[in-house]
């Protein structure tokens, strides 16, 4: 289990990586996301992995620490708001710059050669 | 209440917000206006008597909800935090003070997202809590996402995507660091990883050092330190002055979390971990304080000008922190509220100029005259030499000061030149641009920009930053002390632990 976990943790955090150093506004919000996703995972794992372990003392031998599992909470909730903003602005941006460049212009092509 | 005053600081703003948003705050413009400005001047009020009572009794420790630490989340009211909450909400009277001569109509909700961020920026500085931290961290910076927007053109669109692209990343980077230390030392109290991290034995302390080295980054990225300080000049100048002048604590967040990460829990006890992040603080504060000054020497306009400074002022800052010293780090206690007051003043005088230039705005070329040379002339030496840190401002004191606690051979061979030389930049840079905009005129000035007269507000907010200065020159001895205080408990590790652990003084 702890082999699969951690492949999980690594595959999202390369993709965000990735998608995060895209040039355009989508993939940058996506990597973002998968960044969180995977954030999130990983504190989860910070209280050690355990099966059929209750979170509260007494309902099974072994006990899950819940600390971990009370960040990841929060995380998410504050992951999600500001998913939610990154969102906006970057239609925002869309909208103020005329395209969806994390530079707000689109680069020169002739020179690149491909976009 | 008053077994509740080291909350209040955290909870005022909140309560402010709220309540700004409501009727009959919400409806009417001039109520909304008055009210802000009397819930920041209380909040402001509490953390003065939370500062008196820090001063009488010794650190104030408050386990929200009565859980005792380490179960429990702690507010800690040492020195230090009482003294940088107090700042904050000082600088927060004249921000919401300013802005009601007329910039937070220009767009929606100004007062309650200064008071929330307010909120994350105090809380920041009082909690004892690693996570907690976090959490204020992300308080304070959805409300500057917003703030930061604020009245904004299209260039701020532009540099607030990145802004908040760049801090999402440093939150992600955040989380990863307190799961690894949660992992390892199996708790978030700052104290009590202070203890724990001396117990850490074999893998373990590779583990911890590189949750502390990722928090370093976060820090680092907070604090605008090089090589993640590429988001603040542009924020900085695009941002509404008034945000940028709030802005100026800030960064101060990101040096304060280090001070208190690299002193508390990876200082001196830490064994093997002790001081690891020292060399990085080091080196990159150095390299960030040239930075700032070639900055400061190549800037076209006022704001990107005084926003080079506050990169200067954060090199110069985190440069004492790596020297973990008692010494050095009231030196940089005393620098650090020089330094935010006078760059927010620096901030509101560069905004107060562009109005009164017409269309040149704070460009540093030749333009129309202002229309009130003598009172924005007078306040602009004051804030240049405290800036530069020419006698007798509070600036020459800090210089002097935190000179001499680098005297230390090892020291003294790479910053005293290095900083003096940036020192120089400065001076040249404010200078050039204060003779600029001040004496180099050409054209004549529109009826409008001549009609352009210093809002009665305004006039308040900048004399209150500026008489910060002298203020902090004639009472420097009792200021000194304090500082020295702060960092003598700041760099107490069994008093720290005494205190918020087991909680006798």
């Amino acid at each position: 289990m702890e082999l699969l976990y951690a492949a999980c943790v690594g595959v999202l955090v390369s993709c965000g990586v990735f998608l995060i150093l895209r040039s355009r506004t989508f993939p940058v919000v996506l990597g973002l996301t998968m960044l969180s996703y995977a954030v999130n995972l990983f504190l989860f794992s910070s209280g050690r992995l355990s099966l059929n372990s209750a979170a509260v003392l007494g309902y099974s031998k072994d006990y899950a620490d819940p600390l971990p599992q009370a960040f990841v909470l929060t995380a998410i909730v504050i992951g999600f708001a500001m998913t939610a903003f990154v969102v906006i602005l970057a239609i925002r941006g869309r909208a103020d710059l005329g395209n969806d460049h994390v530079n707000g212009q689109v680069p020169d092509n002739k020179v690149k050669g491909k976009v | 209440m008053i077994e509740h005053l080291t909350s209040l600081p955290v909870l005022l703003p909140m309560l402010a917000g709220v309540l700004l948003l409501m009727p009959p705050c919400g409806k009417n413009k001039s109520i909304r206006r008055i009210a802000s400005v009397v819930f920041s001047a209380i909040t402001f009020l509490f953390s003065v008597a939370l500062l008196l009572k820090v001063q009488a009794d010794g650190t104030q420790v408050y386990a929200i909800g009565d859980w005792s630490a380490p179960f429990g989340i702690v507010l800690v009211a040492d020195p230090l935090s009482t003294l940088l909450v107090c700042l904050t909400t000082l600088l927060s009277v004249v921000c919401v003070l300013y802005a009601s001569a007329g910039d937070d109509e220009k767009g929606s909700f100004f007062h309650p997202l200064v008071h929330f961020l307010i909120l994350g920026v105090n809380g920041a500085f009082l909690t004892g809590d690693a996570f907690n931290l976090f959490v204020f961290f992300e308080v304070l910076l959805i409300a500057s996402y917003a703030l930061l927007m604020h009245g904004g053109d299209k260039k701020n669109t532009r540099a607030a995507l990145q802004y908040v692209i760049m801090n999402l990343v440093g939150s992600a980077v955040f989380l990863i660091a307190l799961g690894v230390l949660y992992g390892v030392l199996g708790t978030l109290n700052m104290a009590d990883m202070a203890q724990k991290v001396t117990l850490l034995q074999g893998d373990d302390v590779y583990l911890a050092k590189i949750g502390g080295l990722l928090l370093l980054v976060v820090f680092a990225l907070k604090g605008a330190l090089l090589p993640l300080h590429l988001w603040l000049p542009n924020t900085y100048a695009t941002a509404m002055p008034i945000v940028a002048a709030l802005f100026a604590i800030m960064t101060k967040v990101g040096v304060y979390s280090m001070m208190r990460v690299y002193t508390l829990i990876f200082g001196d006890e830490a064994g093997e971990l002790s001081h690891m992040a020292q060399n990085w603080l080091w080196w990159l504060a150095l390299a960030t304080i040239a930075m700032g000054a070639i900055g400061v020497l190549a800037s076209q306009d006022l704001r990107k000008l005084v926003a080079n400074l506050v990169i200067v002022s954060v090199g110069t800052l985190v440069a004492l922190v790596a020297v973990q010293t008692v010494e050095a780090s009231s030196a940089a206690i005393y620098y650090l509220v020089h330094s935010t007051l006078v760059t927010a003043a620096l901030f509101i005088l560069a905004d107060l100029i562009a109005r009164q230039r017409g269309k040149v705005a704070d460009r540093i070329t030749a333009g129309t005259p202002v229309s009130q040379p003598m009172l924005l002339g007078a306040c602009f030496i004051i804030a240049s030499v405290a800036v530069i840190g020419m006698p007798p401002l509070s600036g020459f004191i800090a210089k002097v000061w935190l000179l001499k606690e680098t005297l230390d051979a090892e020291y003294a061979m790479v910053f005293w030149p290095l900083y003096l030389l940036a020192s120089l930049a400065v001076l040249v840079g404010v200078s050039k641009a204060g003779s600029t905009v001040f004496w180099n005129h050409q054209g004549k000035a529109t009826e409008s920009a001549r009609q352009e007269r210093v809002h009665p507000a305004q006039l308040v907010a900048l004399l209150i930053l500026i008489s910060g200065a002298p203020l902090m020159s004639v009472f420097a001895g009792q200021l000194s002390e304090y500082a020295i205080d702060a960092a003598t408990q700041l760099h107490d590790f069994e008093g720290n632990i005494n205190v918020i652990l087991i909680g006798e003084q």
